[in-house]
């Protein structure tokens, strides 16, 4: 390491333009000569950088990496296990016929049912036509309802003008919504999008909103501080900040898309429109096809839940995990 | 090494260069009618190169003080002047942004200041250097103990490239040990990059550890009560002979106007 000339380096250099008044420090210039008049050693700029050195290396945590078996073991088995628990009180009711077997199929009823439409090779198509509808109109929600929720957020005349609406409006079922959509756009695929859209953009718009409203101020302070004003404050600090909230809304915006969408498949079915999950839902209970019906629920469930891990959760883990706010992250 | 102590005037009259004129100012709070003074003539000039530290108890106005200096608030009464344009500010938090690494906190703040793009990433990992962490350029926030966050602070105000830095009590989260040595570290700092600075804590024994000038401010509302020129050369320790022997002149007179509060 070099050993740097340390007098000129650690000494109150007289500023510029500090002899020019009369409060300025007059001894700047005859006490750079001596800078081991105290304990020198400690001064020195390698001690110095050893000392830190080793203060940061104490107060650096060391991460652990959990092995592989353990996070199986601990995130795999429970579900595992509940989903056997529930196969087997399934099977046991269907053994003691606590119903009926054409109301209460047993789980391999259901399982023959979908491997049928499976072998027709039709199941995907259901699931495909319901999973794009889903998708797009997800998309438009999550168009709209982001300039919303950052308008509502940050204007306090539209907050105050629409935001008890749109917190409202997310408690409002979106089925709701089917009759009104149907009068408007007869039965045809923008009433199934419109019922879409009123679920999901509220839910969108309002976890901005609140992602935005828990945005520590000292974030913005600090933004402001550095220069980030105006537009490259929203882009760089506000939008950021709020992303934690904004994920979590847009995740609830999912189910509430996916929930509406099945509501109106289930209610608007009409041989234009095509079959997705929900008219399939609606088939089956027509032809009281009760191993359909049971089927096509799980197949709801399944998607439904499938996004949300295969998407949302992973995106969610990383957000969370590179700001270090996930707390089994050690 | 001698504590010199001046009975300094308030005001002083300068011809040439300062890195920040705090002229006269006032401020209130509140509305007319129910209003509280917080800062009362306050005026102080920070010389360039010159560090400064604002010393006072709680309600003195100390932060108020410094927002206005950073422009982030306007007084009632006065003017603020800093030439070298925005000032660069340190909180007692680190208010580093956790959706970012140590070194793009840096780059950010380099980019509001317009620097291109490919000059960024260089002058980030110098500014980091400058602080001593040559390796946390990558690293986010959380995986950095509270004296590596304050030092990435430091380097994020110095991006900002201002003649005039700004600190509100950046050192009064940390512990002991890991203050002393980012006193030192600072010190280092502010000779080698002759910025100005105006330092604002209540801890006396820190004030003359750092400054050139001490300025001690009284309470509600605050004023300037007192000011000392400190002429102990560096580097300082918090127990050497003048550096106590200050401090405790110092305190003295601070636990004076806090008593003062007490007597009605």
């Amino acid at each position: 390491m070099a050993s740097t000339d340390n007098s000129a380096s650690t000494g109150p250099a007289g500023p510029a333009g500090s002899e020019s008044r009369a409060t300025g420090p007059a001894a700047g210039t005859t006490v750079t000569k001596e800078p081991a008049a105290t304990d020198a050693a400690e001064g020195t700029p390698d001690q110095l950088a050893g000392l830190e050195a080793g203060l940061d290396a104490l107060d650096t945590q060391t991460r652990t990496r959990v092995p592989l078996a353990r996070v199986l073991l601990d995130k795999v088995v429970p579900p595992v296990v509940a989903i056997a628990l529930v196969l087997t009180a399934w099977q046991l009711a269907y053994h003691f016929e606590v119903k009926p077997h054409y109301q209460l199929p047993s789980p391999a009823d259901v399982a023959r049912a979908l491997q049928d439409k499976w072998l027709d090779g039709t199941l995907l198509g259901y699931v495909w036509e319901s999973v794009s509808r889903g998708a797009l109109g997800f998309a438009a929600s999550l168009i709209i309802g982001t300039p919303l929720g950052l308008l509502v957020a940050r204007v306090r005349f539209v907050r105050a003008a629409i935001g008890p609406i749109l917190s409202g409006l997310q408690s409002l079922p979106s089925v709701a919504w089917v009759p009104a959509a149907i009068i408007w756009f007869g039965l045809t695929n923008s009433t199934i999008y419109a019922v879409v859209l009123l679920g999901a953009v509220p839910s969108i718009a309002n976890g901005l909103v609140a992602g935005v409203d828990q945005i520590p101020p000292l974030y913005l302070r600090a933004g402001r501080t550095i220069g980030a004003t105006g537009f490259a404050g929203i882009r760089h600090v506000l939008l950021p900040a709020a992303l934690p909230g904004y994920i979590a809304g847009l995740k609830q915006g999912w189910a509430f898309s996916w929930r509406s969408l099945m509501a109106a498949e289930l209610i608007a079915t009409s041989p234009e429109l095509g079959t997705g999950l929900g008219q399939l839902l609606d088939q089956a209970r027509v032809d009281s096809d009760m191993s359909l019906v049971l089927a096509a629920i799980l197949l709801i469930l399944i998607v439904g839940i499938g996004i949300e891990l295969l998407i949302f959760a992973p995106i969610e883990r990383r957000v969370l995990r590179s700001r270090g706010l996930l707390a089994s992250n050690r | 090494m001698t504590a010199t102590l001046t009975q300094q005037p308030v005001t002083t009259e300068r011809s040439s260069g300062y890195a920040a004129r705090i002229d006269h100012v006032s401020k209130s709070f509140g509305r007319p009618g129910a209003r509280q003074q917080v800062l009362d003539d306050i005026a102080l000039d920070v010389a360039p190169g010159e560090f400064v530290c604002l010393l006072g108890a709680s309600g003195c106005g100390k932060s108020t003080l410094l927002n206005l200096v950073a422009g982030l608030d306007k007084p009632t009464v006065g003017s603020i002047d800093v030439p070298g344009g925005r000032p660069a500010l340190m909180f007692q938090e680190h208010a580093l942004f956790p959706w970012l690494t140590a070194g793009r906190n840096i780059e950010l703040a380099l980019r509001m200041r317009g620097v291109p793009r490919a000059e960024r990433r260089p002058e980030a990992e110098r500014l980091l250097n400058l602080v001593r962490l040559k390796g946390a350029y990558g690293k986010r926030v959380h995986e950095l103990s509270g004296g590596m966050r304050q030092r990435v602070a430091l380097s994020r105000a110095l991006a900002q490239d201002s003649k005039l830095l700004l600190m509100d009590e950046p050192f009064a989260a940390l512990d002991a040990i890991t203050r002393d040595v980012l006193h030192e570290e600072l010190t280092r700092i502010w000779a080698e990059t002759h910025v100005s600075v105006l330092f604002v804590t209540h801890n006396v024994s820190e004030a003359v550890r750092l400054a050139q000038r001490v300025v001690l401010l009284s309470s509600r509302p605050g004023r300037i009560a007192r000011e000392w020129t400190v002429d102990i050369p560096h580097p300082r320790r918090i127990e050497d002979a003048a550096v106590a022997d200050l401090s405790v002149e110092i305190t003295e007179q601070l636990r004076g106007e806090i008593r003062r509060h007490g007597q009605h």
